[in-house]
């Protein structure tokens, strides 16, 4: 049996051995064989962004956009609408960090190879690949604009020396091969030094083209484009363990895709009502098991989620399993709905366990138990108290994302103000951390932060009505198997990393 | 799309007053919002979750997620200011007092209609065609009472006052129609299921114009009422 690649990070990361961790006070932590999220351990790689002005460059000339990167992404700061991140992931190795923007663009950083020379850079990542995959479009028939905005990307698990990837904007999901070229064939004598096609009359000898080296180039080229399956906004895909097939999920409707066959999809999921004025829950987010190709689950704004098997019926309307956890009376409000809808869903590297994340919390959930979650994490409770401001500014409506790490004993999600949580569901301790700029020095320790809700603000804390409402970490991935996690801040990439001895 | 043409006046906008007033929930004192529900919604979060339907519903392809959200939060608060059951139809209307001068200074139908029609376009892009009558086509709200039926969701829901979305105001829109039949209507009781019932009786989106008189009287019958009854909570 082939081993799946999630199982096999898995077990690697059982065995992987980590300095210690300081805590505050300076003393060692317990040596652990899992990652934990000590307190002052993380430190920043790098911050990246990608201006515009790159991306033309790298299409139009074939420049090796790693050139670029070092003397040009670091310490520019133009920013536009079209270069705010909007989803970010690792591939199955770590190797390759995705990023998808608001203008279609994705772009593909690589971790810098280790070499003895320049230990201190290993765990930078570089620019690999740009290209842009969506580009925004007008569908004629409904008069409507269909936005570039790449929602999600989903790598394919390596199989030869190209990698794959999904990326999918509201409407269209593309399959993207990304590949390297570092040789050229010379020696045709088909064409002349102009290039122009000589008369076959005057070939007379033949000649074989000789491969020879030149600069690498990545390239990236769509090999399959599905689309016209979708008549609401798609917000998740996710690749089968199989391999073989991923399904995409819009608002309504779950659908399931071969790789091969693009003008076809099952529909496996329909929510729709026959009229639609009695819509009342719609499907937030979608994920297979990482194990069991039958199966996947799906979130629901009302903050529930299903669990279906494919093998029960065609259309997988009725569920296997039915996850909600009972409404607490003591904190209901007009807006108790609202906060519990679910913004994503994520299996756990093993598959035992899944995580939803709704505005306040983050909540872990054992597939064999359907009527609460077995761990609940308040991300950002002080918001509770303001919920109708958040509701008046829209806020209330952001979907934070979460990630687990490679071991799942950690789980991170995004805040406000830059901030990001981490949890470690051994200890229980948990870690505020910040992702900007004016705080972050190249390889300095970042700083727990901390909200302070009411009475005496000690300093270094922030009181809650200080906080910018504007900056959310809705994006964040963590590495398969090592504690190297990416936040997306607006148009930053912020790559962290566990300070090691 | 309808909702391209409509226009929403500015009042609409001020009126929005600064949340902290009525905001007495947000005690931050309170870790967590009030042991009960509140049992009236204030009537600027009514207002607020209004516009930003309105907002969702003017959009040329409205956020789904949002749109539900808003719809069903909008639910709970004029259910928990119109509490159903306690109420005889027929003569009072449940509303809280400053509803009523939007609804004087208003006209839902449009916005329903509009809300409606989006929703109904929405199943029209599948090609299925069961959206009963083109209820967006028509004008004064009077004419859409007889095939309304299955839209009543959407106008039950908007039945009390919305956004202002015609300049001419609520007379322009009643000029031509004998709206007496359904005076009584006017403030149908929100019905706590989210199904659209005829059982409340037409025309229950109606607004007919109500002399001050009267508004006073009703004012003091809400108002008698409201301390009197316990809002039921909102289904889930």
């Amino acid at each position: 049996m082939v081993l799946q690649s999630s199982e096999r990070h898995y077990r690697d990361w059982d065995h992987r051995r980590l300095g210690p961790w300081c805590s505050p006070t300076g003393s060692p932590a317990p040596l652990s064989c899992e990652t934990g999220c000590g307190e002052g351990s993380w430190i920043l790689v790098c911050r990246l962004l990608v201006p515009t002005q790159v991306s033309l460059l790298s299409m139009e000339e074939d420049i090796d956009t790693r050139k670029i990167n070092n003397s040009f992404l670091r310490d520019h700061s133009y920013a536009t609408e079209a270069d705010i991140i909007s989803t970010v992931e690792f591939n199955h190795t770590g190797e390759l960090l995705a990023t998808g923007d608001k203008g279609g663009r994705v772009v593909i950083f690589q971790r810098e190879q280790e070499s003895k020379n320049q230990v201190h850079r290993r765990g930078e990542y570089n620019v690999y690949s740009t290209f842009q995959s969506h580009e925004p479009e007008f569908d004629y028939l409904k008069s409507l604009e269909i936005e570039e905005k790449i929602n999600k990307i989903r790598w394919l698990p390596q199989q030869n020396a190209a990698y794959f990837l999904l990326s999918t904007n509201d409407k269209t999901v593309k399959l993207w091969k990304v590949s390297e070229r570092d040789k050229r064939p010379e020696g045709y004598n088909l064409k002349d030094e102009e290039g122009r096609l000589r008369d076959p009359a005057t070939i007379t000898t033949l000649r074989v083209p000789v491969l020879r080296p030149m600069d690498l180039m990545v390239e990236a080229t769509p090999r399959r484009v599905f689309a016209n399956a979708h008549t609401y906004h798609i917000n998740s895909i996710s690749v089968n363990s199989d391999y073989e097939t991923y399904m995409s999920a819009d608002d309504l409707r779950i659908n399931l895709w071969n790789f091969e066959i693009t003008n076809q999809s099952f529909n496996i999921v329909d929510i729709k009502p026959a009229n639609m004025e009695e819509l009342t829950e719609v499907i937030t987010a979608a994920e297979f098991h990482p194990h069991h190709c039958n199966t996947f689950v799906y979130s629901s704004s009302k903050g529930t989620i299903r669990l279906c098997d494919m093998r029960a019926s065609a259309l997988c309307d009725r569920h296997t399993k039915f996850f909600e956890e009972p409404e607490d009376p003591s904190n209901r409000s007009f807006f108790s709905e609202i906060i519990s809808s679910i913004s994503d869903v994520k299996f756990s590297h093993s598959g035992r366990y899944i995580m939803t994340r709704d505005y306040l919390t983050v909540k872990v959930w054992d597939l064999n138990m359907e009527n609460r979650p077995i761990e609940t994490y308040q991300v950002h409770d002080y918001l509770r108290s303001k919920l109708c401001s958040l509701y008046e500014n829209d806020c209330i409506f952001d979907k934070f994302e979460c990630v687990w790490n490679g071991s799942d004993s950690v789980i991170m999600t995004g805040s406000y103000n830059n901030f990001f949580r981490m949890f470690d569901r051994n200890t229980k301790r948990d870690v505020t951390l910040e992702a900007s700029r004016e705080n972050s020095k190249p390889r300095a320790i970042l700083k727990p932060r901390k909200v302070c809700v009411g009475g005496k603000r000690r300093k270094d804390e922030i009181s809650v009505d200080s906080l910018d409402f504007s900056k959310k970490i809705l994006h964040t991935a963590w590495h398969p198997s090592e504690n190297i996690i990416a936040v997306a801040a607006t148009n930053n990439l912020y790559i962290f990393q566990d300070k090691v001895n | 799309m309808l909702s391209k043409g409509l226009k929403r006046k500015r009042e609409e906008e001020e009126e929005k007053e600064p949340l902290a007033v009525d905001a007495w929930w947000l005690d931050p004192g309170h870790a967590s919002v009030a042991q009960a529900p509140p049992a009236v919604a204030s009537s600027s979060l009514f207002d607020l979750s209004v516009l930003k339907l309105h907002h969702s519903l003017q959009q040329s392809e409205p956020d789904l997620r949002h749109l539900v959200l808003v719809v069903n939060t909008l639910r709970r608060i004029q259910a928990s200011m119109a509490p159903a059951a306690a109420l005889p139809p027929v003569p009072s209307p449940p509303a809280a007092p400053s509803v009523a001068d939007n609804l004087l200074a208003s006209s839902d139908a449009a916005l329903s209609a509009s809300m409606a029609s989006l929703l109904e376009d929405l199943s029209h892009i599948e090609g299925l065609s069961q959206a009963p009558q083109p209820l967006a086509d028509e004008g004064p709200p009077g004419r859409s009472i007889g095939g309304a039926a299955p839209s009543l969701g959407a106008l039950d829901l908007l039945g009390p006052a919305t956004g202002c979305l015609l300049d001419d105001g609520l007379e322009g829109l009643f000029e031509d129609i004998d709206t007496s039949m359904y005076d009584n209507e006017l403030w149908a009781p929100a019905s706590e299921g989210l199904k659209p019932g005829p059982e409340d009786g037409p025309g229950k989106e109606e607004a007919p114009e109500l002399d001050e008189a009267e508004l006073d009287y009703l004012m003091d019958v809400l108002v008698g009422t409201q301390a009197l009854e316990r809002p039921p909570g909102p289904g889930r």
